[in-house]
C-alpha cells in the first residue's frame, strides 16, 4: 500500500511518543473537568442534600385545608334550631368527560338546568384546569340528585358533589335571635386577618354574620384540619400522605324554649312588635321574637337582590328590625320603678297621696299635663296609682324627686346601657336626664321635661329587653342578672385513656396499651352578674312589687282567670304630642304616629319564674293592657302549660274589678 | 501475545475476527441496559417507550458492528468527497431545510427527514484527521492553520441553523485532532486567545435570542425561577433530593410527577441522580472513565497515525458529551441541547455515537499483523 511506505519513511516512534503524551495529558484533563463534575454532585447530592430534599418536598407536598363542622345549636330541650345540612352541587371534570357539549346539552335537559348557567359553565371551563372541578348548577333538588343519579353512568366525567350548608329548620321564628350566616366577605377577611385566625378559615365559606352566630362564631367554627397531599406539576392530586382530621364547633344548647317562641309568633301575628320572655331566677331568655321576622336561610346562600329588596321595602314593615333591641318610649310600664325610686329617695310612702283633678299643672305655667283618665282619679296612693296608672300621681312624683335621682335609679336598672345579651344587636337606648339631654340633642333640661318621665314619656326610650331586664331585677327584689341564650356548649373530646390492667399477655394480644375515647363534654356556661341593687328599706320592693301584684290580678282582663299567679304593668306611648286639650283619636292619626301598647308581667308572683315584655307597635285602639297585655298573657299560659300554681292567699285579691264602669277594652292604660 | 494460553488467543481471535472490542462492548451494554431502566422511569413508565428505544439501539448496535467491519485505513480515500458533499448538505440545509424547534437543522429527503450535522460529527474528524496525518507529526503552524480552517467551516455552517451543541462537539473533534497532532502550546495559546476574542462576535451577531437567554439563565436560574430559569432549578432539585443513595427506581419524585421538563432525553442525568442518588452517579461517572480509558488506549495502541488521531478524537468528543451534558444538567454549564451519550432517549445521536465506536472498534481490530 502506498500510505504504508509514507508511513515507513516517517519516524514512526517519535511520533507515537508524541501522540501517547498528548493522551495522557488529555486524559489528565479529562481526569480533571471529571472531578468537577463530580465534586459538583457531591455539593448538590451530599453537602446541600437538606436544602434540594426541601424543594423537593415543597413542590410535590401541598397542605390541603379542610373545613370543620359547624357546631349545632339547640334550643333547651334538645330541638334543633340550626343544623348543617348536605346540599348537593353538580360538578363536571373535564379532563373525564367523553363528549362534554353534548353531555351538557342532555344533562341541561334532563335537569332543567338554565341556558345562563350553561354558559357560565363554558366561561368557567376555559380558565380552569381540566382536572379541576367545575359547579354546574348548585344545589340540586331531591328529584334532581335523585334523576342524576339514576342517569350517571351515561355522563362520564360528571358527578354529584355534597357540602354541608348551614339550615334553620324554623326559618323567620329564629332569626332575630339565632341570626345567621353567610359567605366571608372582604370585610370578614380583612378582620380575621387581623385576628390571626385567616389560616383557621382557609377552607371555610361561610361566617356568623348576625345574632347567636355572630357572637359564638369562635365556640361554632371548630379547628381547621389538614390533608397533606402530593402534587404534580399541573397541580393535581396524586394520592393523600397524611390527613389530620378537622375538630368541630361546639355545640350550643340555647335557653330559648322553641315552644314558647312559637307562641310569641302567634300572639304577635298580624302586628309589628316584640316578645322577650327571660327568666329572672338565671337571666335566660325563653323567648325573643321581634314580628314581622324574615327567614335566615334566605342569607345562607346568599340572598337574591329581589328578594332583599323586599327585606328592605318600607311597605314590608322592616323585617330586618330586631324589634326587642330597639328604643321605645316605656309609657306607663315604668311607673312602679318610679314608685319605687320615690318611695326610697322619701318622696312618698305606702300612704302618701295626690289629688288628681285629671290634670298637673307646673307652678306659674299655663300648660296642663292631662290624666289619661280626663275626670281625675281624686285622692290617690301609691297602690291605686300604680293599679289605675294614675298620671297625676307620677308626675307628682317625678316633679318632686327631680330629674337627678330618677337617673340615678334608673340606670341601676339598667336603662341606657347595654343588657351584657350575647347578641351584638343589643342596643343602649336612651337613659333620661341632662347628660343624654346635653350629649343627643344639645339642650338643658326643663323642669317640664322631668313631668313627662314620671309617666315614661319625653326623653325616655327602652327596648323591650332593656324591660324585661329591669323588671326581673324588680322581681328579684335587687338582684341582677345578665340576659343570655346560652346555656350549655358542648365539645367532642378525645381523650387518652391508660389501659388501667397491667397483664402484659393481654396488651400484646390487643396490641395496644392506650384507648382513645371520644366523649362529648357538655359545659354549663356561667355568667357573670352585676352587684345586686340595695335598697335602704328591703320593704320597698314589696310595696311596689305588690302594687304590680294587684294591677295584674284586678285592672287586665286579659289576665283574668289564670291559674297561675301574675304581676304586671301596662303602658301607652303617645308618638305625637297633642295640642293642649285635644284629644287623640286613632282613627284620624297616621298609622306609623298611633299609639305604642307596652307590657310587662311576671309570674308566679311569690317565686318569679317568668319575665315577660311585649311591646305592640302603633295600635288603632286601646292601650297596652288591652294589646299588649294577651301576648304577655298567651306567652305565659304557654310556659305554665297545667302547671297549678295559685298564690295562697289568692283571696286578697278579687278578680279583676271594673271600677271604671267603662268599656272593658279600655281599661287602665 | 505469544504468551497468552491457546484457548484465549482462539477466544480473542474469535472476537477480533468479528471485529469487536469486547471490553468497549461491554461497556457501551452495561450503560445501554443502565439507560433502559432510566428511560421507564422517565418516560412515565411506558414499555412501549422502552421498546423504542431497544429498537433503536438495535439499530445502532447492528450501524456499530457493520463499520467496525471497515478497515479504516480506508476512509481516507472517501476524507475530501464525503467532506466535500457534508459542507453541501449543511448549505443545503441552510438554505431549503426543514425548521423545527426554531431551527433548521432536518433535511427532507422524501422518504426521511435527515440531519447533516450528525454525519458531520464523525466526517470532521475524519478529515482533519487524514489531512494532519499526511504529514510529518507534529504538523506544522500553516498545516495546522488550514486544519483549523477546514474545523471551522462546518462549525460555523452548523452554528448558523443554529445547533449550538452540534457545532461545540464538531469544533471540538476537529481540535482535538490539531492537539493530538503535537499542535505547540505556543499556538495552542494563540488560539485560546482568538476564541475569547470571539466570544464577544459570538454573543453580538451569531447567538439567537434564546440561546442568549440560555446563557443569561445559567449564569442566574433563580432570576426566572418559573421561566426560563425553571428548567435548571428543576434539574438541581432532583439531583440535590437524590442525595447518598437516591430516592429509589421509579421513586424520584420530581421527575415521576413531571416538575422536571425533558427528564427522558437531555436531562435524564437529572433523573438518574434522583432516583440512584451519589452512589449511582459515581458508578456511571466510573463507567464512563473506562470507556474513555479504552478508546484511548485503543488511540494509543492504533498503528497508523490516521487511526490514532481519529481514535483519540472519536474518544475525547465521546467524553465532551459527558461533561457538556452532566455540566448543564447539574448547573455548571449553559444548557445546549446534548444528550447523555447512551442514557438518553432518542435515536439520531445515538447511531452517530455507535457508529464513532464501531469506528473505534475498527480501529483496535483491523492491524497490519492479523489483517
Amino acid at each position: 500500500m502506498a500510505s504504508n511506505k509514507r508511513v515507513a519513511i516517517r519516524n514512526h516512534s517519535a511520533e507515537a511518543n508524541l501522540f501517547a503524551r498528548r493522551t495522557f495529558i488529555a486524559f489528565v484533563g479529562i481526569l480533571v473537568l471529571l472531578l468537577i463534575l463530580f465534586s459538583n454532585i457531591y455539593d448538590l447530592e451530599i453537602n446541600s442534600y437538606e436544602k434540594y430534599q426541601t424543594r423537593s418536598n415543597s413542590n410535590r407536598i401541598k397542605l390541603l385545608p379542610v373545613a370543620p363542622n359547624r357546631g349545632i345549636i339547640y334550643d333547651r330541650n334538645g330541638v334543633l334550631l340550626a343544623d348543617n345540612k348536605p346540599v348537593y352541587s353538580l360538578e363536571i371534570i373535564a379532563e373525564q368527560t367523553t363528549d362534554l357539549k353534548k353531555h351538557i346539552a342532555e344533562i341541561s335537559e334532563l335537569l332543567d338546568i338554565s341556558e345562563e348557567k350553561q354558559q357560565k359553565l363554558f366561561k368557567a371551563l376555559k380558565s380552569k384546569r381540566r382536572f379541576k372541578p367545575i359547579e354546574l348548577h348548585s344545589r340540586l333538588s331531591a328529584q334532581q340528585v335523585a334523576l342524576f343519579s339514576v342517569n350517571q353512568h351515561r355522563f362520564p366525567g360528571f358527578f354529584i358533589d355534597a357540602r354541608l350548608k348551614r339550615y334553620y329548620p324554623f326559618g323567620d321564628l329564629t332569626t332575630h335571635s339565632l341570626g345567621y350566616v353567610a359567605r366571608i366577605n372582604r370585610k370578614d377577611s380583612i378582620r380575621l386577618d387581623e385576628q390571626n385566625l385567616a389560616e383557621d378559615y382557609a377552607a371555610t365559606r361561610n361566617i356568623g354574620k348576625l345574632g347567636l352566630e355572630r357572637y359564638y362564631e369562635k365556640l361554632l367554627h371548630g379547628t381547621i384540619g389538614h390533608q397533606e397531599v402530593e402534587i404534580n406539576n399541573q397541580g393535581r392530586v396524586i394520592r393523600t400522605l397524611d390527613y389530620t382530621p378537622p375538630i368541630s364547633g361546639q355545640n350550643l344548647t340555647l335557653s330559648i324554649d322553641i315552644e314558647l317562641q312559637m307562641i310569641a309568633k302567634r300572639a304577635l301575628a298580624g302586628k309589628r312588635g316584640a316578645v322577650v320572655a327571660m327568666d329572672p331566677r338565671s337571666g335566660e331568655i325563653l323567648a325573643m321574637y321581634s314580628n314581622p321576622s324574615y327567614d335566615g336561610n334566605l342569607f345562607v346562600h346568599g340572598i337574591s337582590s329581589r328578594n332583599y329588596r323586599k327585606l328592605l321595602n318600607p311597605k314590608n314593615n322592616r323585617p330586618l328590625l330586631n324589634r326587642s333591641v330597639q328604643g321605645y318610649p316605656p309609657a306607663s310600664t315604668v311607673k312602679p320603678l318610679l314608685a319605687l325610686t320615690g318611695l326610697e329617695e322619701n318622696v312618698i310612702t305606702q300612704t302618701s297621696r295626690f289629688y288628681d283633678p285629671g290634670w298637673f299643672q307646673l307652678k306659674g305655667l299655663e300648660h296642663k299635663y292631662r290624666d289619661w283618665w280626663a275626670p281625675g282619679h281624686g285622692w290617690v296612693d301609691l297602690n291605686k296609682a300604680i293599679e289605675h296608672s294614675c298620671n297625676v300621681y307620677f308626675y307628682n312624683l317625678a316633679y318632686k324627686l327631680g330629674i337627678d335621682s330618677i337617673t340615678d335609679m334608673m340606670e341601676k336598672f339598667g336603662f341606657g346601657d347595654y343588657t351584657g345579651v350575647d347578641i351584638l344587636e343589643d342596643s343602649r337606648a336612651i337613659l333620661p336626664g341632662r347628660e343624654t339631654k346635653r350629649n343627643r340633642y344639645n339642650k338643658p333640661w326643663y323642669t317640664g321635661d322631668t313631668i313627662s318621665i314620671g309617666i315614661g314619656q319625653g326623653y325616655w326610650t327602652v327596648t323591650p329587653l332593656q324591660l324585661a331586664q329591669a323588671i326581673s331585677i324588680l322581681a328579684n327584689k335587687g338582684e341582677i342578672k345578665i340576659p343570655h341564650f346560652l346555656r350549655s356548649t358542648a365539645e367532642l373530646v378525645s381523650e387518652n385513656i391508660q389501659e388501667e390492667r397491667s397483664n402484659t399477655d393481654e396488651i400484646i394480644k390487643t396490641g395496644s396499651d392506650v384507648n382513645i375515647v371520644t366523649k362529648m363534654i357538655t359545659k354549663m356556661t356561667e355568667y357573670d352578674d352585676k352587684p345586686p341593687i340595695i335598697l335602704k328599706d328591703n320593704k320597698h320592693w314589696n310595696l311596689v312589687l305588690d302594687a304590680m301584684h294587684n294591677t295584674a290580678q284586678r285592672a287586665y282582663p286579659a289576665f283574668r282567670g289564670t291559674h297561675y299567679d301574675a304581676a304586671g304593668k301596662s303602658g301607652t306611648a303617645q308618638l305625637i304630642s297633642k295640642k293642649q286639650d285635644e284629644k287623640y283619636d286613632a282613627e284620624s292619626t297616621k298609622e306609623k304616629q298611633r299609639n305604642n301598647a307596652m307590657f310587662v308581667a311576671f309570674a308566679p308572683y311569690e317565686n318569679p319564674e317568668i319575665v315577660v315584655s311585649v311591646v305592640v307597635e302603633n295600635v288603632l285602639e286601646g292601650g297596652g293592657g288591652t294589646n299588649a297585655g294577651p301576648v304577655a298573657r298567651q306567652v305565659m299560659d304557654q310556659y305554665f302549660g297545667d302547671r297549678n300554681i295559685i298564690s295562697t292567699d289568692k283571696n286578697k285579691h278579687p278578680q279583676h274589678t271594673n271600677v271604671y264602669g267603662i268599656d272593658k277594652k279600655i281599661g287602665p292604660n | 501475545m505469544r504468551n497468552i494460553g491457546h484457548d484465549q488467543q482462539k477466544l480473542r481471535s474469535f472476537w477480533q475476527r468479528i471485529h469487536i472490542d469486547v471490553p468497549l462492548l461491554l461497556g457501551i451494554i452495561a450503560l445501554m441496559i443502565l439507560g433502559l431502566f432510566v428511560v421507564y422511569s422517565a418516560g412515565g413508565q411506558e414499555m412501549a417507550i422502552v421498546y423504542r428505544q431497544i429498537t433503536r439501539l438495535g439499530i445502532a448496535l447492528l450501524v456499530m458492528f457493520t463499520i467496525a467491519q471497515i478497515p479504516p485505513l480506508a476512509y481516507q480515500k472517501w476524507a475530501v468527497p464525503v467532506f466535500v458533499l457534508g459542507l453541501l448538505l449543511l448549505v443545503a440545509v441552510l438554505l431549503i431545510g426543514h425548521v423545527g424547534k426554531g431551527a433548521q437543522r432536518w433535511l427532507d429527503v422524501g422518504f426521511m427527514k435527515f440531519q447533516p450535522s450528525e454525519i458531520m460529527k464523525l466526517i470532521v474528524p475524519i478529515m482533519i484527521a487524514w489531512y494532519v496525518s499526511q504529514f510529518d507529526l507534529p504538523a506544522k503552524t500553516s498545516k495546522i492553520i488550514m486544519a483549523f480552517i477546514l474545523v471551522l467551516i462546518p462549525t460555523l455552517l452548523i452554528a448558523k441553523q443554529p445547533d449550538l451543541g452540534t457545532s461545540l462537539l464538531i469544533a471540538s473533534s476537529g481540535i482535538f485532532v490539531i492537539f493530538l497532532a503535537g499542535a505547540s502550546w505556543k499556538l495552542i495559546s494563540v488560539c485560546a486567545g482568538l476564541v475569547s476574542a470571539f466570544i464577544p462576535v459570538l454573543w453580538f451577531f451569531l447567538m439567537k435570542p434564546y440561546q442568549k437567554q440560555r446563557v443569561t439563565t445559567f449564569l442566574n436560574p433563580e432570576q426566572d425561577p418559573l421561566g426560563s430559569g425553571y428548567q435548571i432549578i428543576q434539574s438541581k432539585i432532583a439531583i440535590g433530593s437524590g442525595g447518598f443513595d437516591g430516592k429509589g427506581w421509579l421513586q424520584g419524585t420530581q421527575s415521576q410527577l413531571e416538575f422536571l421538563p425533558e427528564r427522558h432525553t437531555d436531562f435524564i442525568f437529572a433523573v438518574f441522580s434522583e432516583e440512584f442518588g451519589f452512589v449511582g452517579v459515581s458508578v456511571l461517572l466510573s463507567v464512563y472513565l473506562m470507556i474513555v480509558m479504552r478508546g484511548l488506549w485503543i488511540a494509543v495502541h492504533a498503528d497508523h497515525a490516521f487511526t490514532k488521531l481519529l481514535a483519540g478524537s472519536i474518544t475525547l468528543t465521546f467524553f465532551v458529551y459527558v461533561f457538556v451534558n452532566i455540566g448543564m444538567v447539574s448547573g455548571l454549564l449553559p444548557v445546549v441541547g446534548v444528550p447523555l451519550p447512551l442514557i438518553s432517549y432518542g435515536g439520531t445521536s445515538m447511531v452517530t455515537l455507535l457508529a464513532g465506536f464501531g469506528i473505534l472498534m475498527a480501529v483496535s481490530t483491523h492491524k497490519r499483523f492479523i489483517a
